[in-house]
């Protein structure tokens, strides 16, 4: 990956230099190697903090909402996933495609730090990536562990290694998919009686403390005014509440993006109670491929969307039970 | 002091449960957070970070304050606060850093005018504190001063592979004591001293141990508040409120109305400096960007607070932040741009 970030901070500098675009967005070293920060760089010497490494997770495209309405253009590192996202902005009309000068970059898997401290490396001092074993030293101790076991768990089940957009591309190895079938975790739910279901649901929903880190990093929550921020919906619903009301946050949402959410899984990652809300978005795009076709918000920025047009085949919403139509 | 065999943990909790309503880290979901213990819970004293803080207890994220209910032309008000004569209640477990902010929480709610919500519970609870073994790469409670290998507390408890050491310190913690006897037996000084001092041995090592923090004076407070950094600190900030949630110290709440079938409740909740309706008023808000939002919740815990309370910052060093922001942007980033020329 070290020639990967290398390749890229020359191409940011080269950018910069040029004056073709006024900024670049990436990743700034953090206080650790495991804990780089989204950042955007506006000349050659801020680009001594750039960074990308196994930790760079964080799906950028959302700061292009506003960084593309900035004066000048905006170059922005886009994983193959992240670029899911970007183009279903596009379609919204969320941001200014002219001012963006798209790099697709090489993802090998981002890893998840909670899970290498999980396996007892809780005082890391450094990491080191080398291909599929990650080199761990702690202060309790070195060791290695292998990837596959600490990958995010948005990468686990990776949709796929192509860019869906890109100005130009800097990818220098071979990409690898996922391994994980992505609706394998949804089947074990469907498989659920109700009320296990129900109990699922409650457990992980009752651990929720109303952060919104899940709403704010989604890049199909892109409203301007969010309905449960503004008191005068009636609705704002700021309190954290384990009851129902609580629970229905969190599918109200999943509603509000489905046929959108790109399935890019950050709601997931941000977490910081570890709720896997994925699984809502990800039964909802199930059951849409299962009723409309299959279908990937994101793969273009053109076109419609199932849940915004019309056929007359459409599926009937009250003849449907556990996404099959009766 | 006393000491218990680990094995044997399970009878203590049992025994302090027959008195006390027991708040213990306790592994749900996936997580560890406290919660009332009963049988057959999984209790996590191993855990070094819970990830909402033991301020709940206290200051519940949401908490009924009072009834309205009106008939005709009467307006009944009835009080729903915690009842004082319930089981009074014990924290246990609580680490160092978080019993620091406990501190920091009462200057607020016990100054007056007393918020009589929070002191009834403070007042009904004996906190159990535990020493820290183990302290991870994202703690610098000792930048604040915090002995993590000590901390006070009613009762301060220290764990290894053998034995709970207990070590009670007031009153309360007397008592507390005196109801769990049976169970105690004396002993395991030199077990405490020996784990203290292996403590403080991996503390030296904290990468944060040594932040300077000079510049966060009174005095200062113009110069921090108009410094350029703040721009580019506050870029990445989702305006998420996962900060303050973790925090130990965030004590900012909101009060509304929530209208049901039988009458009003008037309730309040955390609100988070961060939230765009935080503080908002008829004319608008007072902050309406990111950067200020960012600002605010730094500068008050690093120079409002310790400005209206002799210098005590209202950050522990708990880490949480640092652990838990999705964009990796945390109080040491900010501690080390603005702290002081001996930041590397």
């Amino acid at each position: 990956m070290r020639d990967v970030e290398l390749k890229m901070k020359e191409r940011a500098s080269e950018l910069l230099k040029s004056g073709e675009v006024a900024r670049v967005i990436g990743w700034k070293k953090g206080e650790f190697y495991h804990d780089p920060q989204p950042a955007s760089f506006e000349s050659v010497e801020e680009l001594n903090a750039f960074v990308y490494n196994g930790f760079c997770g964080a799906n950028l495209s959302k700061y292009l909402i506003q960084m593309s309405k900035k004066e000048g253009k905006t170059a922005i590192f886009l994983k193959p996933c992240d670029s899911y996202s970007f183009n279903q902005l596009v379609k919204e009309h969320r941001i200014v495609r002219e001012n963006i000068h798209v790099i697709a970059i090489e993802c090998q898997g981002k890893l998840d730090i909670e899970k290498i401290k999980a396996k007892g490396f809780d005082f890391v001092t450094e990491v080191e990536e080398n291909g599929d074993e990650i080199a761990v030293a702690s202060l309790y101790g070195n060791g290695a562990v292998q990837k596959d076991e600490v990958l995010l768990g948005k990468c686990e089940t990776c949709k796929g290694k192509v860019h869906q957009v890109k100005d130009e591309e800097i990818i220098l190895h071979e990409m690898q998919a996922g391994k994980k079938n992505r609706f394998e975790e949804v089947e074990k739910l469907e498989a659920m009686t109700e009320d296990e279901r129900f109990a699922f649901w409650r457990e992980q929903l009752q651990k929720c403390i109303r952060c919104n880190a899940c709403r704010n990093v989604c890049p199909a929550c892109s409203c301007l005014k969010c309905v449960f921020d503004n008191p005068a919906s009636g609705i704002a619903a700021k309190a954290n509440d384990d009851k129902f009301e609580e629970q229905l946050f969190h599918i109200i949402r999943a509603f509000h993006v489905s046929g959108r959410c790109t399935d890019c899984g950050e709601c997931s990652r941000v977490c910081p109670q570890n709720i896997p809300l994925h699984l809502l978005n990800r039964k909802f795009i199930k059951d849409i491929d299962g009723l409309y076709g299959e279908y990937q918000a994101g793969e273009t920025a053109e076109g419609k969307t199932p849940l915004t047009s019309y056929t007359e085949g459409d599926a009937e919403p009250n003849d449907v039970v556990n996404g099959e139509v009766r | 002091m006393f000491k218990i065999a680990k094995e044997r943990l399970n009878e203590l909790y049992s025994k302090i449960a027959e008195t006390f309503g027991l708040f213990i880290p306790i592994k749900k979901g996936g997580e560890v957070n406290y919660h009332v213990w009963g049988e057959g819970k999984e209790v996590s004293l191993e855990t070094l970070k819970t990830v909402k803080s033991p301020k709940n207890a206290f200051f519940p994220q949401s908490e009924n304050l009072m009834k309205f209910k009106t008939e005709g032309k009467n307006l009944e008000i009835i009080d729903v606060r915690w009842d004082k004569t319930e089981k009074p209640f014990v924290m246990f477990g609580v680490k160092a850093c978080d019993y620091k902010a406990i501190e920091v929480l009462d200057k607020v709610f016990l100054a007056d005018p007393v918020d009589t919500y929070y002191q009834s519970r403070r007042e009904a609870t004996t906190i159990v504190t535990l020493a820290c073994s183990r302290p991870e790469e994202s703690c610098f409670c000792n930048a604040f001063g915090i002995d993590a290998t000590a901390p006070q507390g009613d009762v301060t408890t220290w764990l290894d592979g053998e034995n709970l050491y207990w070590q009670a310190n007031t009153q309360k913690g007397e008592a507390l004591t005196a109801a769990v006897k049976e169970l105690l037996t004396e002993g395991g000084e030199e077990k405490v001293e020996a784990q203290k001092a292996s403590t403080k041995a991996i503390m030296e090592k904290l990468p944060f141990a040594s932040l300077d923090l000079s510049r966060f004076k009174p005095e200062n407070l113009n110069e921090l508040f108009e410094d350029p950094a703040w721009e580019s600190m506050s870029e990445a900030c989702l305006g998420c409120g996962t900060c303050t949630f973790v925090c130990p110290t965030c004590q900012c709440f909101d009060i509304r109305d929530f209208k049901t079938n039988e009458g009003v409740i008037r309730y309040r909740c955390w609100d988070s400096c961060m939230y765009s309706d935080f503080t908002l008023m008829a004319h608008g808000n007072s902050r309406t960007t990111q950067m200020q939002r960012f600002r605010q919740r730094f500068m008050h815990k690093l120079v409002y607070y310790p400005s209206q309370n002799d210098g005590l910052y209202s950050c522990v060093g708990c880490g949480r932040c640092v652990n838990k922001c999705p964009q990796k942007l945390n109080i040491v980033k900010v501690i080390k741009t603005l702290g002081g020329k001996n930041n590397d």
